[in-house]
């Protein structure tokens, strides 16, 4: 196997609090290959979203990523780079979109404008070859009419094409690795299926890697290749969409997918899995997902798991699951 | 007319026209500039013939005759020559329109001729009023020009970096603002003179932090925004994201400012001349001569008139001009799909 594009190994990330650091993200390993889409999924508070700003280095502050934590991007140390390399490496290498498009756009500049900030900033054109440029890219991305929208501001666009603007200027130096944090929450059904399409379609013509952050099942299915679940600032369950879909084996993924409305079970109750994520300092000390679990049994409540591989692709950090794959 | 000052209405004028490009250029202040027109014609008109008489004092050249040997050999600014023969003068007060001086009753040079009459040293009021616009628009604007880049600079670079420079504007702020700033105006005024320069200086470092301020709070506010999360990650340095994200999202606060300083300015102006610190031939100046004269002989009024009425008229056209600016600008006010 070759080295993979993005490499993520015991990512720790700390909150200070009243009595002393916490973890927020605790011990988090991650692999991306080159083209590959990886599904980071997990319910709100999980430690998703800070798992990305972590991987580009925008933790918000007073948060910290502990010393121990390695991210390789291509073989280089993200964490030892300079301010001006790890400048470089956002936006040109890495790209980012956001949840929020209505917000993620400069209110009072152009949305060509901000394209275009985006193209010069790491490549050196000439203007009007750069504006050409971003024609192009808005046309990538599916702006109809991009000549005309170049001139436009983000209020008279709607949430589905500031999406797409957004994504124009995360692609605009082809990057090797787009991470989107929950690209689709904020836009409804339709807009949403074909917002997914576009990802799709642009990881397979350029060849980039995705990152993408999601709580929602439906998105997972329509475009990852693998996925990681997330609980408690640790990861669960990886495995290929195919493996972890299909047959799930950490209760709280089976849980997550059971709590999917579908069409054939209409008239019956949905499942949900009880309680609430637990804030971060307020973590169980063995298996995090215990106190929710309807299987937990002692041994659960003070040692924690292991990954448990069920296939060679395919693991869970279960006490449960180890005793089915080893019986 | 000290060059000086002529070098200062040439900045001015740079600065506006330099503004007058960028709204020119952008669509976005373009259109708001069309709208401002529309809602509020005559305050633009009346502003516009504030700065038209501010320039027409500040044109001055020496020669084309005059009354005399000694005005002919000083600059005279188009306002000098437009009221020839020389300064208009009577011996002493006229009522407007008079044909004979106030008191004594002699026969004046120039009988029926003085609109709003003339003062205490005779001169024409009206005439006296106009010189009074420069002045006006220069302790407005020059200040503003001082004080805005100040609180810009450090407001923005406290609310976008935080920490110690916050912390080290914070203080300079409120050591400031716990100085009784009219005192520590006088002082600076005694220290470093009365010139227009200076007086202009003193006003603006005493007047800065209230803006610096609210340019703090509204980066503070921008800092966290998504849009600068979304410009960070793709690699933006911090200058440019204060440079085209920061910037331009308090541009309405800008001239918001801007407009109610000047206002603010102007006035504060005549407060200072009340105390005898402030500029000569200002509005100030009038309206405190007029004071002492209306407590004498409480009949003489043209001479607060004059002043008064070209003070409310500039302020008041500056205050309507920043309201609808503010309607017009503030995103909060602004309409869309237009």
């Amino acid at each position: 196997m070759s080295q993979p594009l993005l490499c993520v190994q015991n990512l720790v990330l700390t909150f200070p609090s009243d009595g002393g650091r916490i973890a927020v993200v605790d011990n988090v390993s991650l692999q991306i290959a080159r083209g590959e889409t990886l599904a980071l999924v997990g319910e709100s508070g999980c430690g998703k979203s800070l798992t990305a700003l972590a991987i580009m280095r925008l933790l918000p502050k007073p948060g910290r990523i502990e010393a121990s934590s390695r991210i390789e991007f291509d073989g280089r140390n993200l964490l030892t780079l300079s301010v001006p390399e790890m400048r470089a490496i956002r936006g040109g290498a890495i790209g980012m979109i956001f949840q929020e498009p209505m917000t993620s756009l400069n209110p009072v500049t152009t949305v060509g404008g901000q394209v275009l900030e985006a193209v010069l900033l790491h490549e050196k054109l000439a203007r009007p070859a750069a504006r050409e440029r971003v024609i192009e890219l808005l046309q990538m991305v599916g702006v109809p009419d991009p000549r005309a929208r170049f001139f436009a501001y983000p209020h008279q666009l709607s949430g589905g094409l500031k999406q797409r603007v957004m994504i124009a200027m995360a692609m605009a130096m082809r990057p090797r690795l787009l991470i989107a944090d929950e690209p689709t929450t904020a836009l409804d059904a339709t807009i949403r299926a074909q917002i997914l399409q576009l990802l799709r379609q642009l990881s397979a013509s350029t060849g980039t890697a995705v990152l993408l952050i999601t709580h929602d099942f439906g998105v997972v299915n329509e475009i990852a290749d693998r996925v990681a679940v997330m609980y408690a600032g640790m990861i669960v369950e990886e495995g290929t969409r195919g493996e972890l879909l299909a047959q799930p084996r950490h209760p709280y993924a089976r849980g997550l997918l059971k709590s999917i409305p579908r069409p054939e079970a209409r008239g019956s109750k949905l499942e949900e899995i009880k309680g609430v994520v637990p804030r971060p300092g307020r973590w169980p000390p063995a298996c995090r997902f215990a106190p929710r679990c309807g299987y937990a049994f002692d041994r659960c409540r003070v040692e924690l798991p292991q990954r448990t591989a069920v296939t060679a692709a395919h693991g869970a950090w279960c006490h449960l699951v180890e005793y089915e794959v080893h019986a | 007319m000290s060059s000086l000052s002529n070098a200062l209405v040439i900045v001015l004028l740079l600065a506006g026209g330099w503004l007058l490009r960028g709204i020119a250029r952008d669509r976005f202040w373009r259109e708001n500039a069309v709208q401002l027109w529309r809602r509020r014609p005559i305050a633009v008109v009346a502003l516009g013939l504030f700065v038209l008489i501010g320039l027409a004092d500040s044109i001055a050249w020496i020669g084309g005759g005059g009354d005399d040997e000694v005005a002919a050999l000083r600059s005279r600014t188009l306002i000098d020559r437009a009221f020839q023969p020389e300064g208009f003068t009577e011996a002493s007060y006229s009522a407007p329109l008079a044909a004979v001086s106030f008191y004594g009753g002699q026969p004046l040079k120039h009988p029926g001729k003085h609109l709003l009459g003339t003062d205490i040293l005779g001169r024409d009021v009206v005439y006296r009023a106009f010189k009074g616009v420069r002045v006006a628009l220069l302790i407005g604007g020059f200040t503003s020009l001082i004080v805005i880049p100040i609180a810009l600079l450090f407001g923005v670079s406290a609310g976008y970096f935080g920490k110690r420079i916050d912390d080290a504007v914070f203080f300079v702020m409120t050591v400031l603002a716990s100085v009784p700033s009219l005192l520590l105006l006088i002082a600076l005024i005694m220290v470093m003179g009365r010139g227009t320069v200076q007086v202009c200086v003193a006003l603006g470092i005493t007047g800065w932090v209230h803006f610096c301020r609210i340019a703090r709070g509204e980066t503070l506010k921008l800092r966290e925004a998504e849009f600068v999360d979304a410009a960070r990650a793709l690699g933006v340095t911090d200058l440019s994201i204060i440079k085209r994200h920061v910037l331009p999202n308090i541009a309405h606060l800008i001239i918001i400012s801007f407009a109610l300083s000047f206002t603010g300015l102007v006035l504060a102006e005549t407060i200072l001349s009340y105390l005898g610190i402030g500029l000569d031939g200002s509005w100030g100046q009038m309206i405190d001569q007029a004071r002492n004269e209306l407590s004498r002989t409480p009949i003489i009024w043209w001479n607060l008139t004059g002043a008064s009425v070209a003070l409310f008229a500039l302020v008041l056209a500056v205050n309507v001009i920043a309201d609808a600016l503010r309607d017009i600008i503030d995103p909060r006010t602004r309409r869309e799909g237009q």
